[in-house]
């Protein structure tokens, strides 16, 4: 009799259900992996990233806690060092200062002051970036202080095919890692999203390996480095160009911490030109980075760079204003066109 | 009091009916009259009023993100406070921080969007006035979802052991979100956290405004004598969602349904009407209430937005390569007190 082939299964997934799938896949494989944080039980978390946990896995792996960040981020990073895997959602990432001793002094510290001899094999998942008028405490992106200390690994999907992959590796990796999720990505009903995130998702579980940028745009003569939404805005502002003649190559990092720099230097390496697109702050940040990393592997071959980011002020309030901070197509367009001139 | 209590219920019934316009019938939150999330505090006027009646414009308030019932009663500019809300430039903070992040340093009064993040502030407003010599005192308002929070026990440890004018509100609305009371804390009274700090706490029942009023003025009292903190926690009661467009599915049915079977105004009118004042009488208070709020809407609704240069104001920002400014980037009030 023949053994039936697995049928690859076409369905669309908005970016919150793959990461809940390869959560929910991880738990059901491994006892030792649990999911706490702040209203992450009965309402299935504010973005929607622990849809559904509850009923299936119950209150002892799918914890409620109180608003105490310090306590029960700290406590996870315990439950690591005993060899649990935790996963802990911190709401919004603007709220990392209420626990930043536990974050960065303990989760991302031990195995080096342990000598290696403790690993801290957790998740930190938040939610990041503005574009829905919430002010300077909700709307931040903070990729770049996450990525400056030493420690912890990033990640940053764009896509739910990318969230899922990214989340199974990151529960199975042995070092702390940050998962940073944007929330105009996660096709929640009262945040619409764009076209993109939603994609094709595969039922069985699989690995992205961190360090491994995607091209998800090919194009000969510029290369736009980004990551989170701006990968959407990136491709929108690519169609438009395309019309004038310009192809531009988008990267989606995908990954900050550890960084691909080889596919970065690859395309350099073919168009020479450079925009680094991102929703943090512009100054000691992720363009800052990928330029500097650029100017010392490639400087001969760079003939132009321009960096798109927050200009180092809070994200205000107002529409008009935060309009003019948060990077949009229309700017990521101008970069494209400066650079090419 | 009762003129604060109805003008900010009834602030917020119109706030709601303006956010949800344009957000209806799917609800987007980036849609309508008022940009980003709403957080109501209907149901908790009494926690408001019944502390704000002992303060004087120069005593410090610190609100959390659902603070416009006690901005309200501390005295904010309403106009202003209401064109913030919209996004408007005469908006207190000129459009840059919204509904969570009222500042009117006229009255004292700031607020933000982080749990227990106004409690070392209010302590350091105590602190100020202790050190020279004022009775001036603060107050930070919490809700009882934030008494977990490392800010809120540190600040009542450091105000406890200083002695400092302050006094710690703890709004108790039953939720923090969708967490429950009885899964945020061991004990149900949350104003037994002062005994471990050696600090009176005193807790008052359902939406008790006089209650609050009472307790208030021997706390304020007491710390305006150099007598040190007190925590005082008010149950109040949550009439709406966590946020406008929160679908409460968490909440049982009989909840919501006690919640809205209880009004604080109502209770006050009752012991209004039994002191002896009529309903006409309460009606004289209602209908300019309503109007003066009704007037700050239409008048924030006709004030332009800002500039979207207005972005880059009110901050220190990084000069551009090569370029230099003199300008400060804001103007600072005179200091008090004169050189």
């Amino acid at each position: 009799m023949a053994q039936q082939e697995p049928q690859a299964i076409e369905r669309d997934l908005t970016m919150s259900r793959a990461m809940v799938e390869a959560i929910g896949h991880e738990m059901r494989e491994n006892d030792e992996v649990f999911y706490m944080g702040e209203d992450v039980a009965d309402y299935g978390g504010i973005f929607d990233s622990t849809e559904g946990l509850l009923e299936e896995f119950g209150r002892d792996r799918v914890m409620d806690v109180p608003i105490s960040e310090t306590a029960y981020l700290g406590a996870a990073v315990g439950a690591a060092q005993r060899g649990m895997r935790p996963i802990a959602e911190l709401m919004f990432v603007d709220f990392f200062g209420v626990a930043m001793d536990q974050i960065y002094n303990v989760m991302a510290k031990t195995a080096y002051m342990s000598g290696g001899s403790v690993a801290v094999p957790m998740v930190l998942t938040a939610a990041v970036g503005g574009t829905y008028n919430d002010a300077a405490q909700h709307s931040q992106t903070l990729y770049g202080t996450f990525a400056h200390l030493p420690g912890m690994k990033v990640v940053v999907p764009s896509t739910a095919y990318d969230a899922k992959g990214l989340m199974h590796n990151a529960i199975r990796d042995d070092d702390p890692v940050v998962y940073l999720f944007h929330k105009r990505l996660m096709g929640i009903g009262w945040m619409p999203a764009p076209d993109g995130p939603k994609t094709a998702v595969p039922e069985e579980p699989y690995v992205i390996p961190f360090g491994s940028a995607d091209v998800k745009r090919e194009g000969a003569d510029v290369t736009v480095v980004t990551l989170g939404l701006h990968v959407h805005r990136a491709f929108e502002a690519a169609e438009t160009l395309a019309e004038d003649g310009i192809d531009v190559e988008v990267i989606d990092l995908r990954s900050l911490v550890p960084l691909d720099t080889e596919t970065i230097l690859e395309s350099i390496g073919k168009t020479g030109r450079l925009v680094v697109v991102d929703e943090d702050y512009l100054s000691f940040g992720v363009t800052g980075e990928i330029v500097a990393t650029v100017a010392e592997e490639r400087l001969a071959e760079l003939e132009a760079v321009e960096r798109v980011a927050v200009p180092d002020v809070p994200i205000p309030y107002a529409r008009p204003m935060e309009d003019e901070v948060v990077p949009n197509v229309d700017d990521i367009e101008a970069a494209v066109r400066s650079v090419c001139s | 009091m009762f003129e604060d209590m109805v003008t900010a219920r009834y602030y917020e019934e119109r706030l709601q009916e303006e956010y949800l316009e344009g957000k209806q019938p799917a609800f987007d939150i980036s849609a309508g009259p008022i940009p980003g999330e709403l957080h109501l505090a209907a149901g908790q006027e009494a926690a408001a009023v019944g502390v704000c009646q002992h303060l004087r414009d120069d005593d410090a308030v610190t609100a959390p993100h659902r603070p416009h019932h006690v901005a309200i009663a501390k005295g904010v500019d309403l106009n202003r406070m209401t064109a913030e809300i919209f996004g408007r430039k005469p908006g207190l903070s000129g459009g840059k921080g919204g509904h969570m992040h009222l500042y009117d340093p006229d009255v004292n009064f700031a607020c933000s969007g982080i749990i227990a993040e106004g409690c070392p502030p209010a302590v350091g407003a105590g602190l100020a006035a202790k050190k020279r010599n004022e009775d001036g005192v603060a107050a930070a308002y919490l809700g009882e979802g934030a008494i977990s929070q490392g800010a809120f026990l540190e600040s009542l440890n450091l105000a406890a052991v200083q002695k400092l004018p302050v006094v710690f509100v703890v709004e108790d609305n039953d939720w923090a979100i969708s967490m429950p009371k009885e899964r945020v804390s061991d004990v149900e009274d949350g104003s037994q956290r002062a005994g471990g700090f050696d600090m009176p706490g005193v807790r008052v029942d359902y939406d008790d405004a006089t209650a609050v009023y009472d307790a208030a003025e021997e706390a304020i009292g007491r710390a305006r004598a150099g007598n040190g903190p007190t925590l005082l926690e008010v149950q109040v009661h949550r009439r709406m969602g966590h946020f406008m467009g929160d679908p409460e599915t968490y909440r049982p049915d009989e909840d919501k349904e006690a919640a809205q079977g209880r009004d604080s105004i109502e209770r006050l009118a009752e012991e209004l009407r039994a002191a002896g004042v009529d309903d006409g009488d309460l009606d004289e208070i209602r209908e300019p209430a309503r109007d003066r709020v009704d007037e700050a809407i239409a008048w924030a609704k006709e004030q332009p937005e800002p500039d979207p240069e207005d972005a880059y104001e009110d901050v220190f920002v990084n000069p551009p390569s090569g370029a230099t400014t003199d300008e400060p980037t804001h103007e600072l009030a005179e200091p008090g007190g004169g050189d």
